[in-house]
């Protein structure tokens, strides 16, 4: 069973994610910041991270910056999800090392795929 | 000596010379070139042979006087980093490429006025530059033994030195046609002789001192058992003290208005920053140059006491007296770099002014209208080079026919005072916005007569060594007219006369004229921009009033006829870019108009620059106060642009933000509603739960709208307030019992204490909606349980007090003003995202400021905030 780690402190959206992805049998955790994600993915190895962006205290940035720089942590999957949608801000994303970046709102549908993905 | 080694000393030395300006000018970028120090060095040019030998002289005749010299420049060099900053900006901002260009633009581009300039400029310079040839010639004598000076021109080494001079001045100067371009050749030979001459003055120095004497105090000693040392020495109390003073304003208007020293300073400036360098190390220099020079004229007087030695040749006879010529040689040298660097950029800076301010603006402008720019150059050109020659030859003559008699520093002095006439017009320029072109012509004028009145008549006469009636009792016998006493005056030696009652004349009028007679609107419209340089250089071409009709075509035609296609092809391309102006434009306006003359100018002078564009466009007259006007909305319009900008991004960061906040609950609601609509196995409760978040996030979306709404009315006073005389109690308690449930929930205890019987005017639902929000924010950081919100009134004569406080866990320091912003979030929060949009507080302060009062956070210890708002009594 795969592991995903889903980083975001909207509750609502992490409801939502959290159903999705339970029933395509993935084992879920959930990060409501930036600081609990690290501590989250040090312990349990996910292996991919939907990380939002704009969190308080530790942002998604911080996450995914850590994350490259941990010799433990460098080969987990990330993928942004942020409603930063302008183009600078998605080639920023994905030059700081993210494999994927989805902008907010996003289709249920259109995010188990790229999740599988990823993961083939 | 002889005269076949000293020659060939010479032609090897001005080989260098010519090597390095060549080298420079071939690698006009490398660091070598372009760097503070070539450019402090070059500065040095002020030390000429005057300073080489005269000083010597002067200090050997008349004790510290010579100081004065210096002390001038010493005194006003640190304040160049504004001053002189100031200037080289006007200078590059408008192609100035010499002072008359410079007081002629200040005054209009006034063609008569850098006409005068030049021709003043000429009268005083040429005298001193035969100066400089009388030292070469002189020194060269000494050294070679030749006791006659020859009367054939033809065996005379010194005009050969000359000529070569004038082929380097006229190869190096007049590379380009526009003046404004830097002699990075020149300027980096200059340089090399600055470092020459001083090495080779401290060498002798030292010789001198330490040598021939055994160290300062042995000089001071033998020197002081002399006859009439002690006078020498002192500054002779009140009346000494006045001379001193006015050489020393002498000598501080020379470093500046010099051509020679402006050409350094100003037209061969590569960089600004270059002055910071400039204002420690160039008075260092001055006063490196100057240690010796009283112990080299007390050692003379003490060697050469009862000989027949010129005290201007000291330096050179020390040597030779002591049978060392090698040493001689050395000394020679020094004074003739400095000679030299004086005579090429002196003649460089008067061929520029000469060229663009007297000969082609009087002569050639029609000749210029009308012919290709290939002939226009090379005509620009070979007006340079003519005047340089004729400008080293005149000298020549006039060292020939005149001078030979008087010492270096006399003549010198004469010259600075000359110069002097200009300063009125140029600091006047600088500071005055009154100052008119009328009152500069005027002043200049009556300051030259009364300075050939009061100094170069009588000193001419004084050289014929003749007793005359008119030094001693002035014109027709009139004893006021005495033209070293002029009315009366007895208190000064010659030269700080001269420079005082010519000043004061030439101020007079300046001022008078100035005030009296009201300039045109273009003078006017030049002296804001020289005066108020600052505000005005961020305006470029905008800072130009005019009005009219004008063709590209034609302006472009003219352009041409100078700079040749393809350099006002690329000129033009940039100036579209810079205003962002349509390439195809027919009419041309203002900015083209100002900057097709700043181009011209430095090829051709500010004068007939003016002259030729006006000649193709169509101008009309605007009135002064006009002028004014147009400046000052040109001015505001740049400003508040810059705020429109300001705002703008501001706006763009608020958008930016209220798209996020309104994109996060749709995605809840967008997510929940997917999964409810494509799985019908979802069970029952969490359908439930699924719902009740859709509706509680599109009640989130709502109220972030109305929220957004209420701000945006708020801060744009589209909605007035609804002012009424109501009682702060009764407002109080009505917004505590809108928040009771939400206190009650959490267990929550709410006080309101203080005077508060009180009736105020407000907008009594506006700071009931300030109140709730204040509560519920206290409620929501109040401790669970525990809590307690405490609401204080505070009245005295001029306002009400409110405050909020809760027990909860306070508000980080430096978060008490950040809290206040739209759509901030405190850091200090739970993760749980609190139900809020961000812009409770933003509203507050809003609604507050709307009445005209305030509101801030503090914390309160133990522990917890405080919430303040106050209201004035007197709303209005």
């Amino acid at each position: 069973m795969k592991k995903i780690l889903i980083v975001d402190d909207e509750p609502n959206i992490v409801m939502s994610l959290e159903y999705i992805f339970s029933k395509e049998n993935f084992e879920v955790f959930i990060a409501r910041d930036g600081a609990e994600a690290i501590e989250i993915a040090e312990l349990n190895m996910p292996d991919i991270i939907l990380l939002d962006i704009m969190m308080p205290n530790v942002d998604g940035y911080q996450v995914l910056k850590f994350l490259k720089e941990s010799h433990k942590l460098n080969d987990i999957k990330v993928i942004f999800l942020s409603a930063k949608n302008k183009v600078s801000d998605i080639e920023l994303g994905l030059q700081l090392g993210a494999d994927k970046y989805i902008t907010k709102p996003f289709s249920t549908k259109k995010i188990v795929k790229e999740v599988q993905d990823l993961l083939k | 000596m002889s005269n076949f080694l000293v020659i060939s000393v010479i032609l090897v030395y001005l080989a260098v010379i010519f090597y390095v300006a060549y080298w420079a000018e071939k690698n006009a970028k490398s660091k070598w070139v372009n760097n503070p120090y070539v450019y402090t060095l070059s500065l040095a040019v002020y030390c000429t042979a005057w300073t080489y030998y005269g000083s010597v002289g002067l200090a050997a005749t008349s004790g510290l006087k010579f100081l004065t010299i210096y002390l001038g420049p010493i005194i006003i060099i640190p304040t160049w980093i504004i001053l002189m900053r100031k200037i080289i900006r006007i200078s590059k901002g408008n192609k100035i490429s010499s002072l008359a260009d410079f007081i002629s633009l200040r005054y209009g581009n006034d063609r008569f006025l850098g006409a005068l300039v030049t021709v003043v400029c000429v009268l005083a310079i040429v005298p001193y530059i035969s100066l400089q040839l009388k030292a070469i010639s002189e020194t060269y004598n000494v050294i070679t033994n030749h006791t006659v000076i020859s009367s054939s021109i033809i065996y005379d080494t010194t005009f050969y030195i000359a000529i070569l001079l004038a082929i380097f001045a006229a190869f190096f100067g007049t590379q380009h046609t526009d003046a404004t371009e830097r002699h990075k050749g020149i300027i980096t030979a200059v340089a090399l002789e600055s470092i020459i001459k001083l090495v080779f003055f401290l060498v002798i120095g030292i010789y001198v001192t330490f040598y021939l004497f055994n160290g300062p105090s042995d000089i001071y000693n033998q020197a002081s058992l002399l006859p009439g040392f002690e006078e020498q020495q002192t500054i002779n109390g009140i009346e000494g003290g006045f001379n001193w003073f006015f050489l020393s304003l002498l000598s501080m208007t020379a470093i500046m208005l010099l051509p020679r020293q402006f050409q350094v300073t100003v037209v061969e400036n590569e960089r600004e920053k270059y002055l910071k360098k400039v204002t420690w190390l160039f008075p260092l220099y001055l006063l490196l140059f100057n240690i010796f020079v009283i112990f080299i004229a007390w050692g003379g007087n003490v060697i050469f006491h009862n000989k027949q030695v010129d005290a201007d040749l000291f330096t050179l006879m020390l040597p030779l007296n002591n049978g060392n010529e090698i040493l001689a040689l050395v000394v020679f040298l020094g004074g003739f770099s400095a000679a030299i660097s004086m005579v090429v950029i002196s003649t460089l800076a008067l061929s520029t002014m000469l060229s663009n301010n007297l000969i082609i603006p009087y002569g050639f402008l029609k000749k210029y209208s009308k012919s290709e720019s290939e002939e226009n150059t090379g005509s620009i050109k070979k007006i340079r080079r003519v005047a340089i020659f004729s400008l080293i030859v005149l000298a020549y003559f006039f060292y020939r026919s005149f001078t030979l008699d008087r010492s270096l520093v006399s003549i010198g002095l004469i010259s600075f005072v000359l110069i002097a006439q200009l300063a009125p017009a140029f600091f006047g320029g600088l500071i005055w916005r009154r100052g008119s072109s009328k009152g500069a012509i005027y002043g200049i004028i009556i300051g030259f007569f009364i300075t050939v009145y009061t100094l170069v008549i009588p000193f001419s006469i004084d050289s014929q060594l003749i007793t005359s009636s008119f030094v001693n009792e002035g014109i027709l016998g009139l004893n006021f007219l005495k033209p070293y006493e002029l009315f009366g005056l007895q208190l000064f030696e010659p030269v700080p006369h001269a420079f005082f009652w010519s000043l004061f004349f030439n101020i007079i009028v300046y001022a008078i004229y100035s005030v009296s007679v009201v300039g045109n609107y273009r003078e006017r419209n030049f002296a804001e921009m020289f005066v108020d340089s600052t505000k005005y250089a961020a305006l470029h071409e905008d800072a130009y009033v005019w009005k009219g009709e004008a063709y590209v075509k034609d302006l472009r035609k003219v352009l041409t006829r100078f700079l040749g296609e393809n350099r006002t092809e690329r000129a033009l391309n940039l100036f579209y870019m810079k205003y962002n102006i349509d390439k195809n434009t027919q009419l041309a306006d203002a900015r083209l108009v100002n900057f097709s003359e700043k181009l011209l100018t430095g090829s051709i002078g500010s004068a007939s620059s003016r002259i030729l564009i006006s000649s193709v466009v169509k101008e009309e007259e605007i009135s002064l106060p006009e002028v004014l006007n147009i400046l000052d909305e040109t001015q505001k319009a740049k400003e508040s642009n810059k705020e429109l900008k300001e705002r703008d991004k501001q706006k763009d960061e608020f958008l930016d933000t209220v798209a996020h906040e309104l994109k996060t609950p749709i995605t809840s609601i967008k997510a929940l509603s997917e999964i409810l609509l494509e799985n019908d196995d979802v069970d029952n409760t969490t359908k439930n739960k699924f719902l009740s978040s859709i509706l509680t996030e599109s009640e989130r979306i709502s109220r972030l709208i109305n929220n957004i709404l209420d701000l945006e009315k708020l801060a744009t006073g589209k909605e007035k307030l609804d002012l009424k005389l109501n009682f702060i109690e009764s407002t109080i308690d009505k917004s505590i019992n809108s928040v009771a449930q939400l206190a009650l929930n959490k267990g929550i205890k709410i006080n309101s204490v203080g005077n508060k019987n009180e009736e105020v005017l407000y907008d009594e639902d506006r700071i009931q909606q300030v109140l709730i929000n204040l509560l519920s924010n206290a409620i929501k950081f109040s401790q669970e349980n525990n809590g307690v919100v405490s609401v204080y009134t505070y009245v005295n004569q001029n306002k009400i007090e409110v405050s909020v406080e809760d027990n909860g866990g306070g508000i980080e320091n430096d978060e008490l003003i950040s809290i206040f912003n739209k759509f901030y979030q405190s850091k200090n929060q739970t993760i749980l995202k609190p139900v809020g949009s961000g812009l409770g507080l933003a509203i507050s302060k809003q609604i507050i400021e709307t009445h005209n009062g305030k509101i801030w956070a503090e914390n309160i210890k133990p522990h917890g905030a405080r919430l303040t708002f106050m209201l004035p009594l007197n709303i209005n």
